[in-house]
């Protein structure tokens, strides 16, 4: 992966001239590397993360497996599309193994979410079964503790 | 008891080190900010730390030969080719030690009678002059400069050699400063050396953390290897340092009366250490390239960060330490030192605990996230801003 890309997945709030001085290019440069990566499509967009139990109690989500049958003319991608044009979905992935589709899903509460799989996701053509499992408790997310720092065992000043 | 009058004079001169010194301090304060550590914030990669856990389970945690494992001398004559084309025997030229702390104690006394001159090339980490000292050797400080990229140069070791002159110690890459010698420089000493019976020892420890081309060893130069004991280890490259393991390589006739010393005092280094380290120099090389690729990524912007601060910053080439200037501050290091942990909580070594010529310099190690790096380096600016306005 190339550094600048690898430094704004970690940190996408790094200015660009932070970015210059760490990758050895000029501010220019790292403009004009990060705009063609946006017009590729290669950065899809900038978030933060969040602790949810900080940023909004009463937040839940929901990781969702979905069992599929793809029809010769409805194929995963159409049932996946189907399913992203949902704003409550968060996230959605087609899988390897026991099920097909992984969805993330997030409301104010569990029956908002029940209520989604049963009248939205479950009703989709193509959509064999569901299996939703609730979020208990975040410890990492893209690669940044959520649930406590990270401690440094070190001394202050060595060796 | 009068244990003061107990104890060996020599033991009651030596000097307690200047970074531990900071530390003492540092302990006593609550939520210190530290860029003060001299070893890498990345955990030993999981092939090495699987090894050691094989290693119990298989119950292999007996002495090992008092030289070290035959498998891992043999590794590190492998390593040793591999990176510095350089040829050692395993079975009479390599010994593993605890550390590269006890290659360099090893080395200086097994070669220093008393009143021999140790040539100690300064600013450098802490150890050397004591252990010579104890031998009751005269260690001999050359200075590096700024001006000369903190390398040593052939007229300033030309200019402190004597008849006397046993020994010189030559840590490339730096700690403190983070400068290197390149094979050319490196040349030039050589010219300097060849023609004498002075032996060179040369800790390399940092070898593999270099931002400008691969490493190279004095031991390479012609006519060097003969008078040359290499000194390297685990700790920085594989992220090791509670590992407690490193190895000296040298001459048969030297090493052979070092294991004398290394067998009395220590009979052989942790076994369970050993078989990790053979994972470590075989299988992990990719791991220390990502290290590597991180370092350089918060050196660069460390070296760019100083110098907008206003403390002038010189581009290290090797370590992870940056060493700026502070004399734009117009106050010594260990002012300087004090009031930054004082004021604003943050740690970092007075560049005078690596000998005189570091005063007006700081160590700032980058062995830190990049997130620490810039919490911290704000708090160093908002301080030398506040300098600044009471000028």
């Amino acid at each position: 992966m190339d550094t600048i890309v690898k430094l704004l997945k970690q940190n996408a709030r790094l200015s660009n001239k932070e970015l210059a001085a760490m990758t050895g290019l000029s501010e220019a440069e790292v403009a004009a590397a990060i705009k063609e990566y946006e017009s590729k499509g290669v950065i899809k967009g900038y978030s933060a993360i969040l602790n949810d139990d900080l940023a909004d109690k009463d937040r839940v989500t929901a990781f969702i497996e979905v069992k599929v049958t793809p029809k010769a003319e409805y194929g995963f991608d159409d049932i996946a599309r189907t399913i992203m044009m949902y704003d409550e979905v968060e996230s959605l992935t087609l899988m390897s193994g026991a099920f097909d589709l992984a969805v993330t899903i997030s409301g104010t509460n569990y029956k908002e979410i029940a209520l989604f799989v049963a009248r939205r996701l479950s009703t989709i053509d193509g959509v064999l079964s569901t299996s939703t499992h609730f979020f208990l408790k975040r410890y990492k997310e893209k690669g940044i503790f959520i649930d406590d720092e990270e401690t440094d065992e070190r001394s202050f000043v060595s060796p | 008891m009068d244990y003061d009058n107990l104890l060996s004079d020599k033991c009651k001169t030596i000097k307690p080190s200047g970074i531990r010194k900071f530390f003492d301090i540092a302990t006593t304060m609550d939520d210190v900010i530290s860029l003060g550590v001299g070893e890498p914030d990345f955990p030993t990669p999981w092939p090495i730390r699987q090894t050691a856990i094989t290693t119990l389970e298989k119950g292999k945690t007996v002495y090992t030969a008092n030289a070290g494992l035959m498998e891992l001398r043999e590794t590190i004559s492998r390593y040793l080719k591999r990176k510095n084309n350089l040829s050692y025997c395993p079975n009479d030229e390599i010994i593993i030690t605890v550390g590269g702390s006890e290659a360099i104690d090893l080395g200086i006394r097994a070669l220093v009678n008393p009143g021999d001159e140790v040539l100690v090339v300064e600013p450098s980490f802490v150890c050397y002059k004591p252990i010579v000292e104890i031998m009751h050797g005269v260690p001999i400080v050359i200075e590096t400069k700024l001006e000369d990229n903190f390398k040593l140069t052939a007229e300033a070791l030309k200019a402190k050699i004597t008849d006397k002159t046993k020994l010189l110690i030559l840590p490339f890459p730096n700690n403190p400063t983070g400068a290197i010698m390149t094979r050319e420089e490196l040349e030039a000493i050589a010219e300097v050396l060849r023609g004498t019976d002075i032996i060179v020892l040369s800790d390399e420890i940092y070898s593999e953390l270099t931002y400008s081309g691969k490493h190279v060893s004095i031991a390479e130069i012609d006519g060097m290897q003969e008078r040359t004991l290499l000194v390297n280890g685990f700790s920085k490259a594989f992220a090791m340092t509670g590992w407690r393991l490193g190895y000296l390589a040298g001459p048969a006739p030297l090493v052979k009366q070092m294991l004398k010393i290394h067998q009395y005092a220590i009979m052989c280094s942790p076994t369970i250490s050993q078989y990790a380290a053979i994972e470590a120099m075989e299988n992990c090389e990719e791991d220390v390239a990502k290290m590597v690729d991180e370092y350089n990524i918060r050196r660069r912007w460390l070296v760019n960060a100083f110098n907008e601060i206003g403390l002038e910053c010189f581009e290290p080439m090797g370590a992870f330490y940056v060493f700026p200037s502070i004399k734009s501050t117009g106050m010594s290091s260990q002012e300087f030192c004090e009031n930054l942990l004082y004021k604003h909580k943050v740690a970092v070594v007075p560049g005078d605990a690596f000998g005189d010529c570091g005063e007006g310099h700081i160590r700032v190690s980058y062995a830190y996230s990049l997130k620490h790096l810039m919490d911290a380096v704000a708090c160093i600016k908002e301080f030398v801003e506040e300098i600044k306005n009471n000028k």
